[in-house]
């Protein structure tokens, strides 16, 4: 009797349980794509819902106060860009020094304990970090150094708060970005007689600095993209109207949405869909910053 | 990966400057990396500093009232009140967290690391999963209210812990995904050529060979999932967990899943807005009690991970 595909195929039960296995698993994989999808849908359908039926000129005024009809985007927007922007001026020291020190001058003793140490920083709920702000930046930090009487509400110690809440982020990417430049470009900088600082600062940096813009560009769309942090630091939780102040309180994008969802949930006017307005413009500016940082963290991978 | 050697503090060029010099230390290299350390000091400083602020500020409610913080039910003056509902709603949203996004994580990793081959659609499923994992938490809270408390709100029962535990799960899915595909990839493929050259189909592979080898890695992946699960306010929030007080004495586990609640997270944000300032305390307290949940599961999985982690 010859021997037939049919013999070497195996019984027909292994063979169905595997094929029933891999759709299993397939399906699973490809709820990511159901996932986007849905998130996509939900802030797009109410989003349209409310730009059709909002007064274009109510977009540009000057104060954001959903409930009484003004959607003044440029208010949270500056919000946020404030909020990030402090964040980041925080952070893109603090992170990156911190990373050039673990990379180019720790000892591997020291890097072993650090590290332990950030991931614990960078797994501190944003709602601590909201607190420690209110209640210790805010008078302790932000206060002396703004003019006047200050709020204890405001875009400042808000700000600090994401920039802390940035930093390991920050500081774990780029030390990743320096620590993958090859040895033999340190050693040749070195051969050729120049200092440390020098072959750090002019060799390895520029040589990762893909890797680190992307850790600042993860740096801007997790600070962006903040939220306890500044509804419980930044105040002006009813509304506000533009502020550019620091040591103001303001209103950013997320906190504007944490408030329309925790207000009256009705329907009335245009307050909810503005909440998924405001969902859509985080979800596509993160995007986007997220596609940007990808693409700089594949720069890097096809050079090494 | 090549260990690291002591990077040396100074080099050639260094040693043969300051010689010539005659100064034991080059003021510019010096001061370079006490800057740099700097930079490191103050951002472990920062963390000291919250954490000392926090126990400060919260110790003195647990030494006043002892374990009473933890059993009771919110409350509109802050001797009396607690967190015990808190500590209800969120295990409540890790029990869904852990049944739906874990099965599901995983199997996806296990199909995107072993069975799919490298065409555009798993280069896009890849590509949309990791910018899954940078979305705003908030957005997945927007997702979980037109969903889950919108559309689906009968089987959900709108604001409910449901809701809650669905859009949990949903946030923390590309994480998992994500940790186990690594914890899968760093199993070498002679293993599986191992199980494929003694007649293994793929799945008996992977379910006797690989997976056990990835374990710990999944492990460590699915547990850090669930600490951001744990601490995450945002979406929560948006989907309707409450922030304020409230009472609900529930009839039956459904109705209790369908009813109102509230999370940790969600008190500590509650209790932050309160205008009494004798609320302050008891979010200082409220964080205690989710740091040192938080700190224990990272340990934990820390631990798991140094314990069983293989070197190949």
């Amino acid at each position: 009797m010859a021997l037939t595909l049919e013999d070497l195929r195996g019984s027909v039960a292994r063979r169905r349980r595997e094929a029933s296995l891999r759709l299993i698993f397939a399906a699973a994989a490809m709820l990511s794509i159901v996932i986007s999808v849905a998130i996509i849908i939900s802030l797009v359908g109410e989003a349209a819902n409310f730009l059709f039926h909002v007064d274009p000129a109510s977009l540009i005024d000057r104060g954001w106060f959903p409930r009484r009809s003004l959607f003044g985007i440029p208010t949270i927007l500056a919000g946020t860009f404030i909020v990030a922007g402090i964040g980041m001026l925080v952070a893109t020291p603090l992170g990156l020094g911190a990373a050039v020190y673990l990379s180019e001058y720790a000892s591997p003793r020291l890097r072993r304990t650090v590290k332990p140490i950030l991931e614990i920083l960078a797994g501190i709920p944003s709602v601590v970090l909201g607190y420690f702000a209110l209640s210790v930046l805010s008078p302790s930090v932000v206060d002396p150094v703004c003019p006047g009487q200050t709020n204890i509400f405001n875009m400042a110690a808000a700000g600090i708060g994401v920039g802390i809440l940035i930093t390991p982020l920050i500081a774990s990417v780029a030390e990743d970005a320096l620590y993958a430049v090859p040895r033999s470009l340190r050693e040749a900088s070195y051969g050729l007689g120049a200092r440390k600082r020098t072959t750090s600062l002019r060799i390895v940096f520029p040589a990762a600095v893909s890797g680190i813009v992307a850790a600042l560009l993860l740096g801007i769309s997790r600070g962006v993209g903040e939220t306890m942090v500044v509804a419980m630091a930044a105040g002006a939780s009813g509304g506000s109207l533009f502020q550019a102040n620091p040591c103001q309180p303001g209103q950013t994008m997320t906190a504007a949405m944490t408030a329309l969802a925790t207000g009256s949930d009705q329907t009335r006017g245009l307050a909810f869909p503005s909440l998924f307005f405001v969902g859509l413009l985080l979800f596509v500016m993160t995007l986007a910053l997220n596609l940007v940082a990808d693409a700089f963290v594949r720069r890097v991978r096809t050079r090494y | 990966m090549t260990t690291r050697t002591r990077n040396q503090a100074l080099s050639t060029a260094d040693v043969v400057r300051q010689t010539l010099n005659g100064r034991r230390v080059d003021l510019g290299t010096f001061v370079f990396e006490w800057l740099l350390l700097l930079a490191l000091v103050i951002t472990i400083g920062l963390l000291v500093v919250l954490l000392v602020s926090v126990v400060t500020d919260g110790l003195p409610v647990f030494a006043d009232r002892g374990t009473d913080f933890l059993t009771a039910n919110l409350a509109s003056s802050p001797e009396r009140a607690g967190i015990a509902q808190g500590i209800v709603g969120s295990l409540l949203l890790m029990v869904f967290v852990v049944l739906i996004s874990f099965p599901i994580g995983i199997g996806a990793a296990v199909y995107l690391e072993e069975y799919a081959k490298d065409t555009w659609l798993t280069r896009l499923v890849n590509t949309v999963i990791r910018n899954l994992a940078g979305v705003p938490a908030i957005v997945y809270g927007l997702l979980g209210l037109a969903i889950f408390v919108g559309a689906l709100g009968g089987l959900t029962g709108g604001r409910s812990v449901i809701s809650g535990g669905l859009t949990l799960a949903v946030l923390v899915l590309p994480i998992v995904i994500i940790t186990t595909a690594e914890a899968l990839r760093a199993v070498p493929m002679t293993i599986r050529e191992a199980a494929f050259g003694v007649g293994a189909t793929r799945w008996e592979t992977v379910r006797s060979h690989v997976l056990p080898y990835a374990a710990p890695g999944i492990f460590t992946g699915t547990i850090l999932s669930l600490a951001r699960a744990f601490g995450e306010t945002a979406p929560l929030i948006v989907v309707g967990a409450i922030a304020g007080t409230f009472r609900y004495t529930a009839h039956g586990i459904v109705d209790q899943l369908q009813g109102p609640y509230t999370a940790l997270p969600t008190i500590i944000f509650g209790f932050s807005r309160d205008p009494d300032s004798g609320f302050r305390a008891a979010t200082a307290a409220a964080i205690i009690v989710l740091l040192v949940v938080l700190l224990s599961v990272n340990a934990l999985a820390i631990f798991l991970r140094n314990r069983f982690e293989r070197r190949w």
